[in-house]
């Protein structure tokens, strides 16, 4: 083994592939976060919640209807991305030509509320949420011990990223896509129906969210507030990924995650400031962030 | 506090703004008085630790409201600037047993101390990416009073002396402390309209609306606004250290991101570049936080149906709208 | 304008709190947690629930005695806990503070209620502070404190085998304090502490850590945490194999509301100390019964059970005095007599503010052995009052040196 600042580097490794792993909810977060504010200009201070939303959604299924893992994962990003189009369709339409700060006040009221309702419902401390038994148990890879679940939560996280970014670049839906983010009126006169288009975009960002809650179910606790604490760090991910950038995000993401499970070795009580150290620099040396456009 | 009201006067009968003014401000001046008489009065009416914590918040507001309102400049961090400004009056009123004549102003270098680099660093962005330096700035410092020593964690410093002013009159008494806060609010909130209607703050706001032509008149926008920034920054730290001599306290919620995005609301929703909308959004906010207390979980609900409501109704803030009915610029 | 909003907030605070007579035999308890944030469900409402029991149960309201109880959100906001403990004294004339969840929270309120000459009654904070060099003569810490925890879990737990530890720290001051006086107790008894790492609070991901506990080869990983934390800790301790692989998992700070969030597939094989369990004995069945029926059947934490067991100690020494004007000689009174209550049973009040009584160190069941919910535990060893407790003379508490 070789020492590598005191910690060996098979351990390292783990740590590595850890960092990587918590990297991919970050990815899921950002990309939905990052397609979002690409088309419709809104900072959506609401991703963190509907996260949650997403959780509760597949715990409320596994105990009112007995549906389990499996069917949550393709149900719940349609139902919770349904009350996102809703929630688009009645309130945030009507902001898009203003400033982002309504956007971001606007999204961050209706967080509260979501928290607000889950919590006297449900309480703070959370809910159980059992890991599928199909996924339990783990391999033993010789430098790590590494749990079944955690490995599709990266097989997961990776491919959904992976056909997102193919169905934006290469197909036709993604090109109109790109256009109206480009130049919505005239997307809009070449008979494209471009606020269909921004409904189904926030609903498809908020289903990324209710996808990477119910992806999170079984290892994060289950509980209203687990929203709150990481949408700041998501937003600071799309940031540094460069505003709107569906590849900044994603590249970002899962980078973040190394550094941040870098520093958890090296220095852990700074692990949740890392982020914004990086976001600082980053900020200061290429002002549109790793991927973005120079405005 | 006849002494704020001579103040409060000749600003506004005596200097004309060299650029063009809006308006003739005249209601300004009666709108001064009143405030200064409602809240002379205000102690005898209503709880005043509370009206202590509305003018704490408000002048906080009102200096964020500076930087937003009339600099055009987001600051997702500016608890930094409140919060040290709240530790450091409370260390040096603990433990170096100084009185508050010296350690609020303390607490105003600090948060211009800290304005000065922050800002250096930040406004060499713009939009949502100076926004996010701030924050990433004010993340920092979290971090450091999380870790430094003299902030005694989440426990916070506790039992910070309110002392004598001048080593004369005692604070422990609440009306006599309302009152010293009030002096301080009212010469902030006098400050800050003065600033704004100065050649400096006309400056300001053509900063604002078109950033390229200022530059081509030859004004040197990135200072004006590194000084702008630093002003706010500085009554911040202010509005922070009395806040930490007004509860005897200085904790970590005072740092805390939640801390930046109060400030937002409060300013937003009393009315964004408006002189008296901070201090309305901070009433609101402060009277929801304390008078629904009882009201467990459902405070934040509330909470958040205001801010929706905000937005969608009435987005020019409570004072934009009564402005804006009444044809006066508030 | 400006007039306008300054009288309806006068309005508003006028109607809000009517002005109260001094009359005797009436007295107001304020319930100010935590209802809406992290600790809302080991304390919040069902404390509120907890404090009425305890005046129902009191018989005062039988001898004419008019006793309200308020509840209040702080919503972990030293200043909003402030302003609000400030006008129930000021004006609504409360008379004492109950739980009082959060440690910046007590301490603060600690000194109003000295300065105030009223009672604060502590359940929900851990910090040993309160007792120590901030102690007061009108404060009474009711429930646990983290030398408590840290002292009684450290010292089985040793005793029983696990001599090895590695420490996951909340990075916060009660963290540092629960590792401090933890590892203290290890090395006196004869163990070892390999290693530790400090957690920033509100860590979602903890496979990190426990990795490197896994890897440090101790017999026993401390969770010197509390809340989300805890939950979140040992959800990725049972998906990593860590109980499997050998290690045994030691809870510093965990409520019954953690366990029952966590789930006993999850939980099970950890050990806990806590102050109160609903199943010990037929008082506290019976007192949880009753608490069920107000909160939709959840069972009491110990902090709910404290502030049960405060409030009708602190009722038992106002109807002793007959008034419950002078909080420091209520308290006074309080510290005079032997506290007993069908959910915490007997025990006594220091002069420090210490309320000392038995705590027990728990084994949370497995799934099998559970008859169903919130049957958690099994008692595996009473920790006697005389131990339980730090010793009068190292607080640093000015009140024990004359």
């Amino acid at each position: 083994m070789i020492p590598f600042l005191d910690i060996p580097v098979q351990a390292l490794f783990g740590q590595l592939l850890l960092g990587l792993i918590n990297g991919s909810f970050y990815a899921l977060l950002s990309l939905g976060l990052a397609i979002i504010f690409g088309l419709l200009n809104i900072i959506n201070f609401t991703h963190g919640a509907q996260y949650m939303l997403g959780a509760f959604v597949a715990w409320m299924l596994l105990n009112y209807l007995g549906i389990g893992y499996w069917w949550a994962l393709l149900l719940v990003p349609i139902i919770v991305g349904a009350s996102g189009v809703v929630i688009e369709r009645l309130l945030i339409s009507r902001l898009y030509k203003l400033d982002h700060i309504y956007g971001l006040l606007l999204t961050f009221g209706i967080a509260l509320i979501m928290q607000g309702l889950l919590r006297n419902e449900y309480g703070a401390s959370g809910m159980p949420y059992a890991i599928p038994p199909e996924l339990a148990g783990g391999q033993r890879l010789g430098f790590m011990f590494l749990p079944n679940y955690r490995a599709w939560v990266i097989v997961a996280s990776v491919s959904v990223c992976l056909g997102t970014w193919l169905l934006i670049e290469c197909t036709r839906l993604g090109a109109y896509l790109r256009a109206a983010t480009e130049n919505p009126a005239l997307t809009q006169a070449f008979g494209i129906n471009v606020p269909l288009l921004v409904t189904l975009t926030y609903g498809f960002g908020v289903g990324l969210a209710a996808l990477a809650g119910v992806l999170a179910a079984p290892i994060y606790s289950v509980n209203p507030n687990m929203g709150a604490d990481i949408i700041i760090v998501v937003f600071a991910v799309v940031v540094i990924g460069g505003m709107g950038s569906i590849l900044g995000a994603i590249v970002s993401g899962f980078a973040l995650g190394l550094i941040e499970g870098l520093t958890k070795v090296f220095y852990p009580e700074a692990s949740t400031t890392v982020i914004f150290v990086i976001m600082a620099i980053v900020l200061l040396v290429k002002p549109a962030g790793l991927f973005g456009r120079t405005a | 506090m006849t002494m704020v009201q001579e103040i409060a006067v000749p600003p506004l009968t005596a200097t004309p703004t060299p650029m063009r003014a809006a308006e003739p401000a005249a209601h300004y001046g009666r709108l001064f008085i009143a405030l200064t008489a409602v809240l002379l009065v205000a102690p005898f009416a209503v709880y005043p630790m509370f009206l202590m914590t509305l003018l704490c918040f408000a002048l906080f507001a009102c200096a964020f409201n500076l930087l937003l309102g009339y600099g055009g400049l987001l600051s997702f961090g500016h608890a930094a600037y409140f919060g040290m400004g709240a530790y450091i009056t409370g260390y040096a009123a603990k433990s170096w047993g100084l009185g508050p004549e010296l350690t609020v102003p303390l607490g105003a270098l600090t948060g211009a101390g800290l304005g000065l680099v922050f800002g250096a660093l930040a406004i060499r962005r713009q939009g949502i990416y100076f926004s996010m330096i701030t924050l990433a700035l004010a993340q920092m410092v979290f971090f450091f009073c999380l870790q430094a020593a003299f902030t005694h964690g989440e426990d916070g410093i506790q039992g910070i002396p309110r002392g004598h002013l001048f080593g004369l009159v005692d604070l422990s008494d609440d009306r006599v402390l309302y009152y010293v806060v009030l002096a301080l609010f009212m010469a902030g909130l006098l400050g800050i309209f003065r600033i704004i209607h100065s050649p400096f703050g006309q400056v300001l706001k053509a900063i604002r609306e078109n950033e390229p032509r200022a530059i081509s008149l030859g004004y040197n926008a990135a200072r004006y606004k590194l000084a702008v920034f630093v002003i706010s920054s500085a009554i911040a730290g202010a509005a922070g250290g009395m806040k930490a001599l007004v509860f005897q306290l200085a904790t970590l919620t005072d740092v805390h991101w939640t801390m930046s995005g109060e400030v937002v609301l409060m300013t937003l929703v009393g009315g964004m570049g408006t002189v008296f909308g901070p201090i309305v959004g901070a009433a609101v906010i402060i009277t929801m936080q304390n008078y629904l207390a009882h009201l467990g979980a459902w405070v934040t609900v509330v909470q958040g149906a205001i801010f929706v409501a905000c937005v969608l109704l009435f987005r020019e803030g409570i004072v934009g709208v009564i402005g804006r009915c009444l044809r006066w610029r508030l | 304008m400006k007039i306008v909003s300054a009288c309806a907030i006068a309005a508003f605070v006028f109607c809000a709190t009517a002005p109260v007579s001094a009359q005797e035999k009436t007295l107001k308890i304020g319930v100010l947690n935590d209802q809406s944030g992290l600790y809302a469900d080991m304390g919040g409402l069902g404390s509120i629930a907890a404090a009425k029991l305890a005046v129902e149960d009191s018989g005062l309201l039988a001898k004419g005695w008019k006793i309200d109880v308020l509840g209040a959100d702080h919503q972990n906001k030293p200043d909003v806990a402030s302003n609000i403990a400030r006008r129930w004294f000021d004006i609504d004339g409360v008379d004492v503070v109950t739980d009082v969840t959060n440690s910046a929270v007590a301490l603060a309120i600690a000194q109003l209620a000295r300065e105030k000459n009223k009672v604060e009654l502590v359940s929900g904070a851990a910090t040993s502070e309160l007792t120590g060099k901030a102690c007061s003569p009108n404060t009474i810490h009711w429930t646990h404190d983290t030398w408590a925890l840290a002292n009684g879990t450290g010292k089985a737990i040793v005793q029983t085998g696990g001599d090895t530890w590695f420490f996951l720290t909340a990075d916060y001051a009660f963290g540092h304090a629960l590792e401090r006086d933890t590892e203290a107790v290890v090395l006196k008894s004869g163990g070892k502490v390999l290693g530790k790492v400090l957690t920033p609070l509100n860590t979602a991901d903890f496979s990190s850590f426990l990795l490197q506990a896994q890897s440090s080869g101790a017999k026993i990983v401390g969770l010197a945490n509390s809340g989300v934390d805890t939950s979140n800790s040992l959800k990725q301790a049972a998906e990593f194999g860590i109980v499997e692989s050998g290690q045994k998992l030691a809870g510093l700070l965990v409520y019954i509301t953690d366990v029952h969030a966590a789930g006993l597939p999850i939980a099970q094989g950890l050990i806990l100390e806590s102050a109160f369990y609903w199943d010990l004995n037929d008082g506290t069945r019976a007192f949880s019964e009753r608490f069920s029926k107000a909160m939709d059947g959840r069972k009491p934490t110990m902090v709910q059970a404290g502030v049960y067991s405060s409030v009708i100690h602190y009722l038992k020494a106002v109807e002793a005095l007959g008034n419950s004007k002078d909080g420091a000689a209520v308290v006074a009174e309080m510290k005079s007599m032997p506290t007993e209550d069908i959910a915490m049973g007997e025990g006594t009040i220091r002069i420090d503010g210490r309320k000392i009584h038995d705590m027990y160190l728990l084994e949370v069941k497995k799934p099998s052995e559970s008859k169903g919910p919130w049957d958690y535990y099994t008692l595996r060893t009473t920790i006697p009052a005389a131990e339980a407790f730090r010793p009068l003379d190292q607080g640093g508490c000015s009140l024990a040196v004359n």
